[in-house]
């Protein structure tokens, strides 16, 4: 039987168990894979983290550099995030350019640490307009059994919270000292299976899956960055519902990311 | 949002709660959809809405290009959303930078969500959209043009989309945010939607917008693409009327 027609049985009987409430894992609709985060990973990095959502691996490096305020925000440094869907981690992964699924789950992931305003870019400026620290975000999936984008979410929290400025490094100061970060947005990301929309979806509920809704909320009651992408659609009453589901599940990857 | 060591956030309501434009918090900018502009393209559509200008082309179905994206049972979307090199303030440097596929990316499947695409295995629909003069609001005012383009090529689909943005500016909900209030705001919130349905297909949302805020803003944005979806039919239909016989010519 070919990948595409077996792909097709498995999807039909994931509907099924949806229908009833019920998924191929046991999990109810509402519920997380076992998540571990684990600090650290890499000790080249300014801060790393290596995220696990189930079967799901994603590890985010942080290196701080100095470098030059965009002249547009010149009493700011500057935050670049950037995943990386590298081939290892999954068949359907191709070498190449970035595809436009990688660029979406940067983009998604850089949202809500931007707008949540996680670090204060603007104590990462040294002089207007001439020195700032560069804060890069690297993530890089490595192991993509599906939620790729809560598993970078947290990878990437999680490396910037246990983040150092390497001023020694750079003959700026004697010491290094912690980077601040201020606020722990997460993404929360849900995936309509029929008329159930269940949370933290797998590879196979992803390929089954009639829509998705990436919900960013931070610890103060916010939402701060949403995103729906592929084929589907919801009502403004599912997406109330989905928030509201965020929100409960918020606190917990919040910790779980912190290490707290 | 951008305002990252911006200057001063300037006044964003008058003393009569009006915005910068004199327009209700509720209320859309003026908003002109011509049908049918392109001679070459099979379907066609021009936005001129508040200061954006968008075209919007469709070509086909038609052979996939590249090959390998081709699909046995359905056709797919392409779309490609592109802002001009002069379409805003300082020159953008042309091509699609990662913003740009990004909303490429979402504004497909959006329309992958309401096109019969089983009706035409191993094709594809291209969808572009030409961002030529920018003032905020530039990936809705794409979609409701492809969208009307698309009608235009006659492409069948379950609905026309809709598209409009809400945002939070100075604490308060707005629909369709011009440009000054997209710099300074607080939230940005754009969405298509189905009328048919009362489904959104496209929602993106990034600033800071508290959970007891969400509803409204929802309920605001549906309001406001309801009534875009009357202007998009009313130039679908203007673009398709037939001109009144001559009396002479009405006989047998």
């Amino acid at each position: 039987m070919s990948d595409e027609v077996t792909a097709e049985i498995l999807s039909t009987h994931i509907l099924d168990l949806a229908r009833q409430g019920k998924r191929l894992d046991g999990r109810t609709p509402d519920e997380y894979r076992r998540i571990e985060v684990e600090h650290g990973f890499v000790v080249t990095a300014d801060g790393s983290a290596l995220a696990r959502i189930g079967e799901t691996a994603v590890l985010s490096g942080i290196k701080l550099e100095p470098g030059k305020p965009y002249p547009d925000t010149p009493n700011a440094g500057v935050l670049t995030t950037n995943a990386e869907l590298i081939p290892l981690s999954s068949p359907t992964f191709e070498p190449g350019p970035p595809h436009p699924r990688a660029i979406e789950v940067s983009r998604v992931v850089d949202r809500a640490i931007r707008a949540a305003e996680t670090i204060d870019l603007k104590k990462l400026c040294v002089t207007p307009s001439e020195k700032c620290w560069s804060c890069f975000v690297d993530i890089h999936v490595l192991d993509h059994s599906g939620n790729i984008i809560d598993a970078a979410s947290l990878a990437a929290l999680g490396a910037l919270t246990h983040a150092t400025l390497p001023q020694k490094r750079f003959g700026i100061a004697e010491a290094d000292i912690p980077l601040a970060v201020e606020h722990f947005p997460v993404e929360c990301t849900f995936t309509r299976l029929g008329e159930t929309i269940v949370v933290d979806a797998t590879f196979d509920e992803e390929r089954a899956g009639q829509g998705r809704v990436t919900i960013a909320t931070d610890e103060a009651g916010n939402i701060v960055a949403m995103q729906k992408g592929l084929i589907g659609a919801f009502s403004p009453d599912d997406v109330k519902e989905m928030a509201e589901r965020a929100f409960r599940h918020g606190d917990r990857l919040r910790a779980i990311a912190r290490g707290v | 949002m951008g305002n990252v060591g911006a200057k001063e956030i300037p006044e964003l309501f008058g003393p009569d709660g009006l915005r910068t434009d004199g327009r209700r918090p509720d209320e859309l900018r003026p908003l002109k959809i011509t049908a049918g502009p392109l001679h070459q393209a099979d379907g066609s559509a021009f936005v001129e809405w508040g200061f954006n200008k968008v075209m919007a082309a469709v070509y086909g179905p038609r052979e996939v290009h590249p090959r390998h994206l081709q699909e046995n049972n359905k056709a797919i979307v392409q779309c490609r959303y592109n802002m001009a090199a002069f379409s805003v303030d300082e020159r953008k440097r042309p091509g699609l930078d990662r913003r740009s596929q990004e909303i490429s990316k979402v504004i497909a499947e959006a329309f992958e969500s309401v096109i019969f695409a089983e009706e035409y295995p191993r094709t594809s629909v291209d969808v572009y959209i030409e961002v030529l003069q920018a003032n905020a609001g530039t990936r809705c005012a794409g979609v409701v043009a492809a969208s009307v383009a698309l009608a235009d090529a006659g492409i069948p689909m379950v609905d026309l989309l809709p598209a409009v943005a809400v945002g939070k500016v100075g604490g308060k909900l707005v629909l369709d945010l011009n440009k000054l209030e997209d710099n300074f705001g607080e939230a940005d919130l754009p969405m298509a939607l189905v009328p048919q349905s009362g489904r959104l297909v496209l929602m993106q949302m990034e600033g800071h917008m508290h959970r007891d805020e969400l509803g409204r803003a929802l309920d605001m944005g549906v309001a406001g693409c309801r009534g875009i979806y009357e202007k998009m039919k009313a130039a679908l239909r203007d673009r398709y009327a037939v001109a009144p016989a001559a009396s002479s010519e009405v006989s047998a």
